[in-house]
């Protein structure tokens, strides 16, 4: 294709092409930190491209493509093309990943230990892992904990932080003005802007971690801790995981595993502060 | 790249792979991945030496395969005890006869819904019996179910409520307006049924639905991996004593002689495959398009040819019925549309 880049993220290489160069200029200052592919071989290939051959220049649409496709996806407009780029990475690996077990949930790691923050869209995954990683954490990603069946082992996948709407005000006051991607207003998953992660968090993006606390959290609501049951949280891991059914036996081996090895709590938070504070409490009592 | 033929070639011959570069690897991978090839080409360089991406995708790819392969050997078990009752032989086709038999074609293929043969005048049973153990139709509309009833080889597409799989029941191989009409009691007649339960087609039955399935019902798409099960058959059934002749008798029987003779040229020419002369010869020219079409992928994954495509999609409409009722057909679905 005409433009390209190529990028590693964890285990995962990829390969993006574009018939626009603005979504390849953007990925590359996003992922400027990031190491290029191992021998120059992707794991998955994403294309970004018109649907029909006018649509490149005339009122410029991008549909997402790639090694795994879902047939009704719709179009974006140019302008969100690096969202677009960016959900095209995501759907290969939540329709094409079998070494791990994914689960829809942002990671950060301490001492090897991992923490695991889980729940709906909106439950504050992607502030919080931003948070605590400006926090003394090892941030290890904000969208696919990537379990490996065989270990147990949490294996980072640090993908730049994709805040939204009010996310991207409360993190703008925490960090410098360099490491966040242009701002997309209005999009279909509304205002959306990229956190590059710390530097750490590429560095050791080759280390996995022991899996050591399952948090599911909830913003807006007054300060609480909930104990859940093995088979709640069990059902909604697989609910949480892109390919549980995929996996097979597998699968639910690692599920099994990691739902037996690993405390689990709800917990209600109305502030950053109150996050923050909870999880250290919960973490020096459990993890 | 620009159309697939690094990857056929590397198909043909695996040992070829130790030349390949990081670029051609990566070209390979892609095209394989968007033509439903990366499970049989992962299958088919198992063992030789590759770099550690290529080994780690192609992992991937088997794991894959190997899942589709268990949950459709569950789902014709499943069609199994649903038809139990009913005393009617259930012939798997495609993809899931492929695993059920352990055929070479069934290695690291991708395999989507369960396709199965029932004879013509145990159609309703088969019905009835699918609806009473939870599946259910795809498509509520009245013209598509018509259609599908009148016309077609196959009952409307039914999908289970709980498992989420889809099943085709054929009563025949090719539609029943295509001007070829493969004998359909024949087909049945030789289907032999295994340990298992299940009944598959005879061999080269086998090799001719899939050539029917090819060139007689269809666009070419997804051609390559249609060839590709075909160029195994061959591979793996041609030793057998007698089995060109049985092959050209059965291709007489069905009126398929001139597709299987292209599909076995074609499958010569792409995958090397080595086959029967005197059969290969038989039929008319126009190789060439055929050639274009089955190779018509990059190395991004994308659809080239368009043009050539196009003639094709035209062509498969005008081989499937007569013109005066393809126009009606196309008139009803564009103001359904």
């Amino acid at each position: 294709m005409r433009h390209q880049f190529s990028v590693k993220v964890g285990p995962v290489g990829y390969r993006i092409g574009s018939a626009w160069a603005e979504p390849i200029q953007q990925l590359r200052a996003l992922y400027a930190g990031y190491p290029d592919l191992d021998v120059g071989i992707p794991d998955f290939t994403v294309r970004l491209e018109p649907e029909k051959p006018w649509r490149r220049w005339l009122r410029p649409s991008v549909a997402i493509k790639g090694d795994f496709m879902l047939p009704d996806a719709l179009p974006m407009a140019l302008r969100h093309g690096l969202l677009v780029a960016e959900m095209g990475m995501n759907l290969q690996m939540a329709m094409g990943q079998r070494q791990f077990l994914l689960l829809h949930a942002a990671s950060v790691e301490r001492d090897g230990k991992v923490l695991i923050v889980t729940g709906e869209s909106g439950a504050g995954k992607s502030t919080m892992s931003a948070l605590l990683s400006e926090h003394g954490w090892r941030f290890m990603g904000d969208e696919f904990c990537l379990i490996e069946p065989e270990t147990g082992l949490a294996w980072p996948f640090p993908r730049p932080v994709s805040l939204k709407n009010k996310a991207i005000d409360v993190v703008r006051n925490m960090v410098d003005d360099s490491r966040l991607g242009p701002e997309m207003k209005a999009t279909p998953k509304g205002d959306i802007r990229h956190l590059m992660p710390p530097a750490n968090a590429i560095s050791a993006m080759d280390a996995p971690g022991k899996p050591a606390l399952i948090l599911f959290p909830r913003f807006g609501h007054e300060r609480a801790i909930r104990m859940m049951g093995a088979g709640e949280v069990f059902v909604r891991l697989t609910q949480a995981s892109t390919n549980y059914v995929y996996l097979g036996e597998r699968g639910f081996t690692a599920l099994s595993a990691l739902v037996a090895n690993t405390p689990v709590r709800a917990i209600d938070y109305p502030d950053t502060a109150n996050a923050l504070d909870l999880v250290e409490t919960l973490w020096a009592e459990l993890a | 790249m620009r159309d697939a033929r690094l990857l056929v070639w590397i198909m043909a011959d695996p040992s070829r792979s130790v030349q390949l570069s990081p670029q051609q690897w990566t070209n390979i991978i892609t095209c394989a991945q968007s033509e439903r090839l990366l499970g049989s080409l992962a299958y088919r360089l198992e063992g030789l030496p590759a770099p550690d991406t290529v080994l780690r995708v192609f992992d991937r790819a088997k794991k894959a395969t190997d899942t589709e392969r268990t949950q459709a050997l569950w789902e014709a078990e499943m069609c199994k005890r649903a038809l139990a009752g009913l005393d009617v032989k259930t012939i798997l086709l495609k993809g899931t006869a492929y695993v059920a038999r352990g055929m070479k074609a069934g290695q690291g293929r991708q395999i989507g819904d369960l396709d199965i043969l029932v004879p013509f005048d145990r159609l309703d049973d088969v019905e009835a019996a699918l609806l009473k153990h939870g599946w259910e139709w795809v498509k509520e509309d009245a013209y598509d179910s018509a259609y599908y009833r009148e016309h077609m080889h196959e009952l409307p597409p039914l999908i289970h409520k709980e498992r989420d799989r889809m099943i085709d029941v054929h009563h025949t191989i090719l539609p029943r307006t295509c001007r070829i009409t493969p004998d359909a009691a024949a087909l049945i007649d030789s289907a032999r049924e295994g340990e298992d339960g299940l009944s598959t087609l005879s061999p080269p039955d086998m090799i001719i639905h899939a050539v029917a399935h090819l060139f007689a019902d269809g666009d070419l798409g997804g051609g390559l991996r249609n060839l590709w099960d075909i160029h195994c058959m061959i591979e793996e059934f041609a030793p057998q004593d007698g089995f060109w002749s049985q092959l050209r008798e059965r291709a007489m029987l069905h009126g398929l002689m001139p597709n299987v003779s292209r599909a076995l040229r074609l499958s010569r020419h792409l995958y090397e495959s080595n086959v029967d002369n005197w059969m290969a010869w038989n039929g008319r020219t126009g190789d060439v398009f055929y050639t274009g079409r089955l190779l018509a992928r990059n190395g991004w994954g994308q659809e080239t040819q368009k043009l050539l495509r196009f003639a094709f999609y035209i062509r498969s409409h005008w081989i499937r019925m007569p013109p005066l009722m393809l126009a009606r057909h196309l008139l009803t679905k564009w103001r359904k549309a």
